[in-house]
């Protein structure tokens, strides 16, 4: 449980960070290269960035293949069901990966 | 054609030469030499010291991509960099079989400016994505994807001084046209 917690926690290396994008090839110039990172991300990022990448199910994909979080990567994809625009993407994904992030870093 | 510090100044008529192989790299020396009203052993010699200098860089075929059955788009991808690590990235985007162009721009902030081909949307953001946002220096990146091409040449030579086309304005060009 704590190496799993550990390892999901990492940090990554610069090829590995999730890069924020508002439409195809327009990067905001905003990056995350761990959890922590992306829940602070989340905080500041343009909401257009959220809303592109939440539908595209980049987040999930980010979370599950990188990470490797299985179970945070299924609570993002859930989000896309409930047709959220705006302020309530940043608020739910902030709620979502802090309350995880919180769980993981309880078990190291 | 005259050597000045070891660098070739062109001629008026290595000029000419240059221009018509521009409009047909096909054509045989005698066609050139004919239209000029110089030999073709002339037209072979320059053209073969302007091969040999790099003033000619190669002979190459321009493709009508669409009707040769590619669905690929093109984009104009504007990076924004750190200068200390925008030669870097400007090389590495050169080093990348889907870039096809890259240049430099200083406006307020230093700029690379490349075109890039992909087959679809999804490619070209992964590969945006995935293989320029990484680069260290790298601060953010416009893209524009081409929806339709109006024009697409060959930059002409411009600087013989006996031609007048430079000075028309577009206005008379379009009234000689008609």
């Amino acid at each position: 449980m704590k190496e799993e917690a550990s390892k999901i926690l990492r940090t990554l290396p610069r090829e590995k960070a999730f890069y924020f994008f508002t439409s195809i090839g327009n990067y905001t110039g905003e990056s995350a290269a761990s959890l922590k990172e992306f829940m602070e991300k989340i905080k500041d990022v343009n909401i257009k960035s959220l809303e592109f990448h939440l539908y595209r199910g980049d987040f999930e994909k980010w979370i599950a293949e990188v990470l490797q979080d299985e179970e945070l990567a299924l609570e993002l994809k859930k989000l896309q069901k409930f047709n959220l625009t705006g302020d309530a993407i940043r608020k739910e994904l902030y709620t979502a990966v802090s309350n995880r992030l919180k769980q993981l870093t309880s078990q190291l | 054609m005259k050597l000045k510090n070891n660098a070739f100044a062109l001629d008026a008529t290595d000029l000419k030469i240059l221009e018509a192989l521009q409009e047909d790299a096909r054509q045989t020396y005698t066609a050139i030499g004919k239209r000029l009203g110089i030999a073709h052993s002339t037209v072979y010699d320059r053209i073969r010291r302007m091969e040999q200098h790099g003033i000619i860089r190669k002979y190459t075929t321009l493709i009508d991509a669409e009707k040769a059955g590619a669905k690929n788009i093109t984009a104009i991808m504007t990076v924004y960099t750190d200068p200390k690590e925008s030669e870097k990235v400007a090389e590495k985007l050169c080093q990348a079989p889907q870039v096809t162009e890259v240049y430099t721009s200083l406006s307020e902030e230093l700029q690379i400016i490349a075109k890039v081909v992909a087959e679809n949307q999804e490619n070209l953001h992964h590969f945006i994505a995935n293989s320029v946002a990484p680069l260290p220096g790298v601060l953010r990146i416009r893209t524009s994807i081409i929806t339709k091409k109006f024009k697409e040449a060959q930059p002409q030579i411009l600087n013989d001084p006996k031609k007048s086309t430079t000075k028309e304005t577009l206005d008379e060009i379009g009234e000689r046209k008609e």
